[in-house]
C-alpha cells in the first residue's frame, strides 16, 4: 500500500492533521465549545467556494475565512455561550452561500465533494508542507497559551480575578481552532470536521480524568482513527471519510461503555 | 493591620449605585458573614475588592495595600458554575489549573507548585477526593475542592461567594464548619456571602449586611436589629428571635426565606 505516492502522502497528511485535531479538540471539549468548532468549518466552506469563484486558491479562502470567523467568535466571547441558534443560523447561511458560489462556478463538482467530504487521497506534496508548517505553528501557539487557557476554561471568574484576559485567550484559542478546522477539511471535509476534532477529545475525557493523559490519548485516538480509516479505505475502496467517522463514533461508544462498566469490572486500585 | 478597609467607597455597576460612601474596617482573623437582599451587591462588592470593578469613588485596601487585579493576597471562590457539574477532569487537575494559572506556557507544575496543591487539598481534607472526576462528587465535596483552590498561594483574605447555594442543610453545616476550621487554623479573614443568616449563627464573628447602597458591620446582636435592617431594606423590618434562630420579617413575610425560594 505504501508503494503509491498518494498513499504515502495520505498517511503523512492524515498523521499531521490528526495530531493537531486531537490535541486542539481535547481543549475544545473541555471548554464546551464543540458546536463553535463545528460551525467554523461551515463558514470555511463559503470562504473556499467564494475564493474559487473569483479565481483564488480555495485553501487560501478556507483558511482566511475560518480564521476571521474564529476571531469574531472569540471577540463575541461570553455572549455566544449557549446561543446555539445564532451559531446554527450562521452555519446554515454559510453553507447556503457556498451553494450559491458553486452554482455560479459550475465547472467543478468534484471540488465541491472534496470540500464537503474531504479527499485525503488527493493531497499533493506541496500541500503536505503547508499542512505541516501550519500544524506546527498552531501547536506552538497552543503550547504558549495552554496554562491560562486551562485556567480560564475551568474557572473563568477566578482566572479573571487573577489577571487573565478571558477575551484575548478566547480569540487566540478560536484562531487556533480555526486553523485546525481548515486542516481537517483536507482530510474529512467541511461536513465531518466534528468527527476528527471532537470525537477523540470526547472519548479521551470518558477514558481518563487526568489532564496530561487525556491530551495524549486524544492525540493517539485521532491518529489511530485517521490511519486505520485510510487503510480500510484502501482495502475496501469505500470512502476514507466514511471509515474515519465510523471509527470515531465507535471509539466514543466504547469509551462511554468503558466508563459505565459495572463495578465488578473495575480494578481494585481504583 | 486590617484585612480589609473600605474608605468612602462608592460602587456603580450597570448604571446602578450598589454602594454609596461606605467605610468600614475588617480586622485580620475575622469570619464575616455577608448578607443582604438579592441585588444588594454581595457579588459586586467581592468583584470590586478583587479589582474587577473599579470604584466610582473612595478607596479599598487589602492587608494595607491598595486593591489591584491579580492580588495574590486574596483567595476567591466564585459561585459554582453549572458546567463544573459535568466536568470529567479529576479534582487534582482542576485545583492545580489555578496554580500560577495566569502565566503563559504549558500547564506543567514544578515541585513547589505541586506541593502547594497538595497542601491546599490536605488543609480542606480533600486529598483522596481529588483523585475522582468532578462529575462524580457530591455538592459538599465539590465545595471542598473549590475552597482548596481558593487557598492556593496562602491568601490573607478569603472571599467566598455563596458557598452554600444548592446544598442541603447537612452539607451546608459541613461547609461552614470546614471554613471556620480552616479560617482559624490559618488565622485569616473570610468574607462568606449567604442567603440565610441562621446556618451561619455560632460560626461567624461578624455580619456585614448590605442593602440600599449602605452597609452595616458588627456582631449579630449589633446588626440584626429592627432599626439597622429597616434602614438597609428601606422598609419597616421586625427581627424575631426564637429557639436560637433569628427571623427577619417584613410584615408577615420571612424575607430570607422568600429570597431563598426565588433563587432555587
Amino acid at each position: 500500500m505504501f508503494d503509491y505516492d498518494f498513499m504515502q502522502n495520505a498517511f503523512i497528511a492524515g498523521g499531521i492533521v490528526a495530531l493537531l485535531a486531537g490535541i486542539v479538540g481535547y481543549f475544545l471539549v473541555l471548554r464546551g465549545q464543540t458546536f463553535a468548532g463545528h460551525a467554523l468549518s461551515h463558514v470555511g466552506f463559503a470562504g473556499a467556494t467564494g475564493a474559487a469563484l473569483i479565481g483564488l486558491s480555495p485553501m487560501g479562502g478556507l483558511l482566511a475565512v475560518t480564521l476571521l470567523g474564529g476571531i469574531a467568535m472569540g471577540m463575541l466571547g461570553e455572549r455566544l455561550q449557549g446561543s446555539d441558534i445564532a451559531i446554527g443560523t450562521v452555519l446554515s447561511l454559510s453553507l447556503g452561500l457556498g451553494m450559491l458560489f458553486l452554482h455560479f462556478y459550475t465547472s467543478y463538482a468534484t471540488q465541491a465533494t472534496a470540500l464537503l467530504f474531504g479527499n485525503v487521497l488527493g493531497v499533493s506534496s506541496e500541500t503536505l508542507w503547508m499542512l505541516g508548517s501550519l500544524a506546527l505553528g498552531s501547536l506552538l501557539a497552543l503550547a504558549c497559551i495552554a496554562r491560562p487557557l486551562l485556567f480560564a476554561s475551568l474557572q473563568p471568574e477566578l482566572a479573571e480575578a487573577k489577571g487573565v484576559s478571558l477575551r484575548r485567550l478566547s480569540v487566540l484559542f478560536l484562531a487556533i481552532v480555526a486553523l485546525a478546522t481548515a486542516e481537517c477539511v483536507q482530510i474529512v471535509g467541511v461536513l465531518l470536521v466534528f468527527t476528527l476534532m471532537v470525537g477523540p477529545g470526547a472519548s479521551a475525557l470518558q477514558l481518563t480524568s487526568r489532564l496530561g493523559l487525556g491530551v495524549l490519548l486524544a492525540a493517539v485516538l485521532a491518529l489511530a482513527e485517521c490511519w486505520l480509516g485510510i487503510t480500510l479505505a484502501y482495502y475496501t475502496d469505500w470512502p476514507t471519510s466514511f471509515w474515519i467517522t465510523t471509527l470515531s463514533a465507535l471509539a466514543y461508544l466504547l469509551a462511554v461503555l468503558y466508563r459505565r462498566r459495572p463495578a465488578f469490572l473495575r480494578s481494585v486500585a481504583h | 493591620m486590617d484585612a480589609l478597609s473600605l474608605h468612602q467607597l462608592t460602587v456603580r455597576y450597570h448604571q446602578r449605585t450598589v454602594l454609596q460612601h461606605v467605610s468600614l474596617n475588617i480586622a485580620q482573623g475575622q469570619f464575616v458573614g455577608v448578607l443582604g437582599p438579592n441585588g444588594a451587591g454581595k457579588t459586586t462588592l467581592m468583584r470590586t475588592i478583587l479589582g474587577l470593578i473599579p470604584p466610582a469613588a473612595g478607596s479599598i485596601s487589602v492587608l494595607g495595600a491598595p486593591c489591584r487585579r491579580g492580588n495574590p493576597a486574596i483567595g476567591y471562590m466564585p459561585q459554582l458554575r453549572s458546567s463544573l457539574l459535568h466536568q470529567r477532569l479529576r479534582g487534582w487537575d482542576f485545583v492545580a489549573g489555578a496554580c500560577n494559572g495566569h502565566r503563559w506556557g504549558l500547564p506543567l507544575l514544578g515541585k513547589a507548585a505541586a506541593r502547594e496543591v497538595d497542601w491546599a487539598l490536605d488543609t480542606v481534607g480533600a486529598s483522596s477526593l481529588a483523585q475522582r472526576p468532578l462529575q462524580e462528587l457530591s455538592g459538599g465535596e465539590r465545595q471542598r475542592l473549590l475552597l482548596a483552590q481558593a487557598l492556593l498561594g496562602h491568601p490573607g483574605l478569603l472571599l467566598l461567594d455563596e458557598p452554600l447555594i444548592s446544598l442541603d442543610p447537612r452539607h451546608q453545616h459541613g461547609v461552614i464548619t470546614l471554613v471556620r476550621e480552616v479560617q482559624q487554623q490559618l488565622g485569616i479573614a473570610v468574607l462568606f456571602s449567604a442567603h440565610e443568616l441562621n446556618p451561619l449563627l455560632g460560626a461567624i464573628d461578624q455580619v456585614l449586611y448590605l442593602g440600599h447602597g449602605q452597609a452595616a458591620l458588627g456582631t449579630v446582636d449589633e446588626v440584626i436589629t429592627s432599626p439597622v435592617l429597616s434602614r438597609l431594606y428601606g422598609a419597616p423590618i421586625e427581627v424575631v428571635r426564637q429557639n436560637g434562630r433569628i427571623f427577619v420579617m417584613s410584615g408577615e413575610v420571612d424575607i430570607e426565606k422568600e429570597e431563598h425560594c426565588h433563587d432555587v
